[in-house]
């Protein structure tokens, strides 16, 4: 029989001890992130505000804000998931996780949630950051918040599954380095994709990263490369794919239990 | 009496290896019971197919009636086990750590006051506001101890709680374990300690190369196996070893030859038979036989 409460509290506990355990060192998981992201936008705004023209009436500085909260805020949905399994994984630590009647799903809802949590709120950081710098429109807020949602459920999907397959920090930041970044960068966070060369457009439209970025710029701007439901619709389709993939790995076990 | 664990035929192949080779073992409830066998014999793997942490090639396990595969949540409500290896949770201190590890099993503020309990339990109330990293290795284990017990488990497994303790703490340890025992916890515990399971234990079993070897009440156990090796450095020049003594000898280096005996008069009948021989001892010594002495001597290997 199902106890509800017992699920309940059991699942808020997990979350609750993974939002605690980045606040703990926020400086780290938050504050270092923001600083990044503000930088970028100091410098880029800087160098490249008189040379770039994406939409008519929305300046550059403004143009490069959405992008870079997207883009730090699904690094960090990555980050808080992955970082955790693996630390866990390495101290030992995940049988305490692993010898309680918490299932699978409790085991997913908890790691996600915490993920997208970060990412939101690294994200919010910045957008605060920003607007000291900037005068930045929110034209559709509900987008916006619906393309931050599931960028960062997406990206912290993704950061349980590179948790459980890496054995050691190394094989993570293979990842972090070789995937995450590349495709961040490569995803229109700091340019439109149409003043690509044909092929790299071509290159960019299989990036989710950038569909979810141009999604997310639609909800502050009303512009956008691509229908922001099409963009939707495609990063929720990956979302689906790799819960499936994730929660598959759960329920077996796969290098969680042996 | 109903029965903690049940162990049915389970085996465990790591590839080509079989670390489990059919276990079968039943313990009662309220039992004090030990787990015993060399590393390698297969204890911790048959200790984490129990806890869930393994997968169980064939056959099965059942917790207080609970199969740990089938019925998973209800078996490790019903288990608390304390690992092996100090591990630890970087972030949080003592009494957060115990918090969360009792609400994953659903248990919220009104477990509270039990926590507090075992925390005093434990000893570890100067440290509960301490961060886990921050505790001696002593301490972490207490703080092991005490996240098994978060959820009030019938049943308590302890994989080599004492491996690496100091002798007081070590004390400290099995009276609070007795205590939990005597209140109605079943305590099964893993250890190569012989001396411990000898003191604290009302039954053994032995494991070997992933089989049970021996299970016997404790008493009966050292009865069978209270041996005596005889170390002698012999002087033996070509000359061998008569043949009705060899059947004692355990072990052969260079001139050091160990034999192994059974009663104490069994020293001079090897004596007789080597002076028979004209062999002469160099050197003697006479020592009580360890655990592993006795795994040889039930497993009939001589490594």
């Amino acid at each position: 029989m199902i106890n509800f409460k017992n699920e309940f509290l059991g699942t808020w506990t997990l979350l609750k001890k993974e939002l605690l355990r980045f606040w703990r060192v926020v400086f780290q998981t938050v504050a270092a992130p923001v600083i990044t992201a503000v930088l970028y936008l100091l410098i880029f705004s800087h160098v490249l505000a008189d040379h770039v023209k994406v939409y008519d009436n929305v300046e550059y500085t403004a143009f490069l804000i959405p992008g870079l909260i997207m883009m730090s805020l699904l690094q960090n949905s990555f980050a808080n998931s992955s970082s955790s399994l693996i630390q866990s994984k390495v101290m030992g630590n995940i049988v305490f996780i692993l010898l309680t009647p918490i299932t699978y799903l409790q085991f997913f809802l908890a790691f996600l949630i915490a993920s997208i949590v970060r990412g939101i709120f690294v994200g919010v950081c910045i957008y605060v950051f920003a607007l000291f710098y900037v005068d930045l429109p929110m034209l559709h807020p509900w987008i916006i918040f619906g393309f931050a949602m599931i960028g960062g459920a997406l990206l912290g999907t993704f950061g349980i599954i590179t948790g459980i397959w890496a054995h050691r920090f190394d094989q993570m930041a293979v990842f972090q380095n070789f995937v995450i970044m590349p495709l961040s960068f490569l995803s229109g966070v700091f340019y439109s994709i149409h003043s690509l060369p044909p092929f790299w457009q071509k290159l960019s439209q299989l990036n989710p990263f950038f569909y979810m970025i141009d999604g997310f710029r639609y909800g502050f701007f009303g512009q956008s490369d691509v229908a922001p439901l099409l963009s939707f619709s495609i990063v929720t389709f990956f979302f689906i794919v790799l819960a499936f993939i994730t929660l598959g790995m759960l329920k077996s076990g796969y290098k969680l239990r042996s | 009496m109903k029965k903690a664990i049940v162990f049915n035929k389970v085996k465990k192949n790591f590839g080509k290896l079989e670390a489990l080779k059919g276990i079968d073992l039943v313990i009662e409830e309220g039992e004090f019971f030990a787990l015993l066998g060399p590393n390698g014999a297969g204890k911790s793997t048959l200790i984490n197919i129990l806890a869930g942490l393994a997968k169980p090639s064939s056959g099965s396990i059942k917790v207080m009636g609970y199969d740990v595969i089938q019925d998973y949540q209800n078996a490790r409500r019903s288990l608390g086990v304390v690992p092996q290896e100090l591990v630890f949770d970087p972030f949080f201190n003592v009494r957060e750590m115990l918090r969360f590890q009792a609400g994953y099993f659903g248990k919220g503020r009104e477990n509270d006051d039990w926590i507090d309990e075992v925390i005093e339990g434990l000893d570890l109330q100067e440290k509960a506001n301490t961060n886990m990293r921050m505790l001696s290795g002593g301490m972490k284990r207490r703080a092991l101890i005490a996240q098994a017990l978060v959820h009030k488990p019938p049943v308590i497994v302890l994989d080599e709680p004492t491996a690496g303790v100091d002798v007081e703490l070590r004390n400290k340890l099995w009276q609070f374990i007795k205590k939990l025992n005597q209140s109605g916890h079943t305590i099964v515990l893993t250890t190569h300690y012989l001396e411990e399971a000898e003191t604290l234990c009302s039954r053994v079993a032995m494991m070997d190369q992933g089989k049970v070897v021996a299970l016997d009440k404790t008493r009966n156990l050292l009865k069978r196996f209270s041996a005596k090796n005889l170390n002698l450095r012999l002087d033996l020049k070509r000359k061998k070893i008569p043949v009705n003594i060899q059947k004692f000898i355990q072990s052969t280096d260079h001139n050091f030859i160990t034999f192994l005996l059974e009663e104490i008069a069994e020293v001079e009948f090897i004596m007789g038979e080597l002076k028979k021989s004209k062999i002469k001892i160099l050197d003697m010594e006479l020592t009580n036989s360890d655990l592993e002495n006795v795994f040889l001597k039930l497993t009939g290997s001589k490594r």
